[in-house]
């Protein structure tokens, strides 16, 4: 069963072409990671899903629900998915508490008690209980990520999309992120995670897609992408000898 | 010229009543604070709307926030007291009409004039320092209170709003205290705020000095007040670890 | 409404904003020099100096311009006459224009400063290093620099004098404003004359502004 399903989505801004007839799909349980040069539109394509992007043609279904259709609630739909940034985005001016509780109270309308207990058990699980009193300005950046991972599953999301989450990352603190992720995929979330971590992809990803100039170039299973590198497009075995340099 | 410096003036007798001069100053500070303090209220919350409104989706609302901008902001705060307070009156509806023209003591009217004339005045320029803290925060912040399911309105009250006031609490605080300043306008239509108790006394009394070094030093001390006052609220909402707040 | 008087009192509205206008030409011209002097002692090594200046400044900010206006009106002419020991008769503008120059300093003073500031060390040093004296490395090096670059702060703080000199109804001064309010009485369209001041004051302002911000775009690139 497909738990997000692009069809054919194209996207401008102005005359300027972002995403091009981009076609894929996630099941229940799966794993895909979507790695590409910078500007290709990893970013735009994985905020359609939420409809943090809007596109212009196409479709994009999250369990059933159109995300385009201008009928379908979207803070509704969007409190349903799990999205974790780049820049960590903690509202930093509430506490770690707050920031674990406040959307479950507001948009989900739980009561205080049940959200606290939510969050908390979520703070636990990635490790920092004893940080719930501070503010994110006091955390590091990896214990932040790692907030930011715990505000999205307090939720109890049917999905989760990854933008980077550990590009903004001090080297020693990606692990840390990378870790939580990991879990995550074991326990058989359903995850769309832009990342260049190609150590993350070959341990936990059931597909691998590849970006280029708004299109999407490859897409295929994680055996056959790191597998049979040579049957792979030139721009994509270009961008991985490239990241795996390092 | 000689002149006849006493420094006892303010608690000589006006010949007014049993009122000494320094009852009118008290007076007239009470008058300042209160246009003043009303006034800044309303030109918070409207210009808090205006604010977000410039900086929502669409043309509209937007053009319609900018367009009061402008429109407050390039016409002299004088003209403006002018229209409040000798134009628009003939224009209200009929039962408002009567009730500023006949019903209210000329006091009342004059108070309810500069209070309007300085609030929208003032939210011109709130709105800009809303606007400003606002598009001053990280794009990413209303993505993420998007993706966790806020509409709008929770994202413009629960995540924005209150990080772009903390941003903008200085700028915010010289409105607060030029509305005080601004207030002395108020003058020129008969109000007797602080200035126009100057005036008078500097003219009943021909202490024109006395008067007037005592109406800067209220001024000075109103003006060091408020900004103690804010420093102190900017400390009480300072956020640990958030811009320039200690860890 | 009725505006059918405007045109034919154009000549005497005219009148008013050529006062006006000279008022802000002479206070702008007036406070930017006494403003640069104050950023000058402000930022001296000397405590006293920029202690003055500092006062001076946070005087001034913190009272109401109209104040000013109306102390001087009543202060100047006397001023005058303790010094000078006889009776000068000072028109209501020369006191006015002492007023917005003394007044405005103190908000050009801390532009001109913050133009000073944004100007690197290492300008003033090199400068220095060539052999300049102090006077000539501000004049000559520092502070050409400074004023292009806060050329636009000047000049909006300049539009907000250009409206505040309405200011001087207060003192019957009779500028724009001014005139504008006497001939609306005499011919008894005081509304009609009050909307057209306020509408020409706007075109100045906004147009005036439109311009300072393109200014700004372009010293931006
Ligand atoms: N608001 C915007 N207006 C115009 N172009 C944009 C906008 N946002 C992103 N782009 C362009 O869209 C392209 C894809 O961006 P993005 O999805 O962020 O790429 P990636 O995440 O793969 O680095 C880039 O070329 C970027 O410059
Ligand atoms: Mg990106």
């Amino acid at each position: 069963m497909s738990m997000i399903e692009i069809k054919n989505v194209s996207k401008w801004y102005g005359d300027f072409q972002v995403l091009t007839d981009c076609t894929t799909n996630v099941k229940k349980g799966e794993v895909v990671v979507v790695c590409g040069p910078s500007g290709s539109g990893k970013s735009t394509l994985i905020k359609t899903v939420n409809a943090l992007e809007p596109f212009q043609k196409g479709e994009i279904f999250v369990d059933g629900v159109s995300v385009g259709d201008p009928k379908t609630d979207l803070p509704k739909l969007r409190a349903r998915i799990g999205m974790v940034f780049q820049n960590f985005e903690l509202f930093p001016h509430l506490s770690i508490t707050e920031n674990l509780t406040i959307a479950q109270q507001r948009v989900l309308g739980r009561n205080r008690d049940e959200a606290m207990q939510k969050g908390m058990h979520y703070l636990d699980r990635v490790g920092l209980k004893a940080h719930a009193g501070k503010f994110p300005g006091q955390l590091s950046g990896g214990q932040q990520q790692r907030v930011a991972i715990a505000r999205a599953l307090a939720m109890d999301p049917i999905a989760m999309l990854f933008d980077e989450p550990t590009s903004a990352l001090d080297p020693e603190m990606v692990n840390e992120v990378l870790d939580v992720m990991v879990e995550l995929a074991h326990e058989g979330m359903t995850m769309m995670c832009v990342t260049h971590e190609m150590g993350f992809a070959r341990k936990v990803a059931n597909r691998v897609i590849f970006m280029d100039r708004g299109a999407i170039v490859e897409d295929c299973e994680k055996e056959e992408f790191f597998g049979n590198i040579d049957a792979r497009s030139e721009r994509a075995r270009q961008f991985l000898s490239k990241i795996l340099q390092h | 010229m000689n002149y006849n410096w006493d420094w006892n003036i303010f608690f000589k007798s006006t010949g007014i009543g049993s009122e000494i001069y320094l009852d009118w100053f008290v007076s007239g500070l009470g008058w300042t604070i209160a246009v003043a303090l009303v006034a800044w209220i309303i030109a918070l919350l409207l210009g808090s709307v205006l604010g977000v409104m410039r900086t929502l989706p669409g043309k509209a609302l937007p053009a319609i926030a900018t367009g009061y901008v402008e429109l407050f902001r390039n016409v002299p705060l004088l003209v403006q007291l002018f229209m409040w307070y000798f134009v628009v009156p003939d224009y209200l509806p009929e039962p408002l009409q009567t009730w500023f023209k006949q019903d209210l003591n000329p006091a009342t009217s004059a108070y309810v004039s500069v209070v309007v004339c300085l609030a929208l005045f003032t939210a011109a320029r709130v709105c800009e320092q809303v606007r400003t803290g606002i598009q001053a925060l990280p794009k990413g912040q209303s993505a993420a209170a998007l993706a966790v399911g806020f509409s709008i309105g929770q994202t413009y009250r629960h995540v924005l709003l209150p990080q772009a006031f903390r941003i903008i609490i200085p700028p915010l605080t010289s409105e607060f205290l030029n509305i005080f300043k601004n207030s002395s306008v108020a003058s020129l239509i008969g109000l007797m705020e602080l200035l126009a108790q100057t005036k008078q006394t500097a003219e009943f009394s021909a202490n024109i000095f006395e008067a007037f070094t005592l109406a800067t030093v209220i001024y000075f001390v109103l003006n060091m007040s408020l900004m103690a006052l804010m420093n102190l609220v900017e400390k009480k909402v300072r956020i640990p670890g958030m811009m320039g707040g200690a860890k | 409404m009725d505006f059918s008087q405007i045109i034919p009192s154009l000549p005497s509205l005219w009148d008013g904003m050529k006062l006006t206008l000279q008022l802000l030409v002479l206070a702008v011209a007036g406070g930017i020099a006494l403003g640069t002097v104050l950023a000058l002692a402000r930022m001296s090594s000397n405590a006293m100096l920029s202690g003055l200046a500092k006062a001076y400044v946070n005087y001034f900010r913190s009272i109401p311009l109209l104040l000013v206006i109306t102390w001087f009106y009543l202060a100047v002419p006397m001023i005058l006459n303790w010094i000078t020991g006889e009776f000068v008769a000072v028109g209501a503008f020369t006191s006015c224009l002492v007023a917005f120059v003394m007044f405005e300093a103190a908000y050009y003073c801390e532009i001109v400063r913050a133009g000073i500031q944004s100007i690197s060390k290492g300008q003033i040093n090199a400068a220095y290093a060539v052999g300049m004296t102090y006077s000539q490395a501000m004049r000559l090096i520092i502070l050409p620099q400074a004023f292009r670059k806060m050329t636009p702060l000047l000049l909006q703080q300049t539009i907000i004098l250009f409206q505040d000199t309405s200011l001087v109804y207060a003192v019957g001064l009779i500028d724009f404003l001014n005139a504008a309010r006497a001939r609306g009485d005499i011919m008894g369209q005081s509304h009609e004359f009050l909307i057209f001041a306020g509408a020409v004051y706007f075109v100045i302002s906004f147009g005036a502004s439109s311009l300072v911000k393109r200014l700004q775009k372009r010293l931006a690139v």
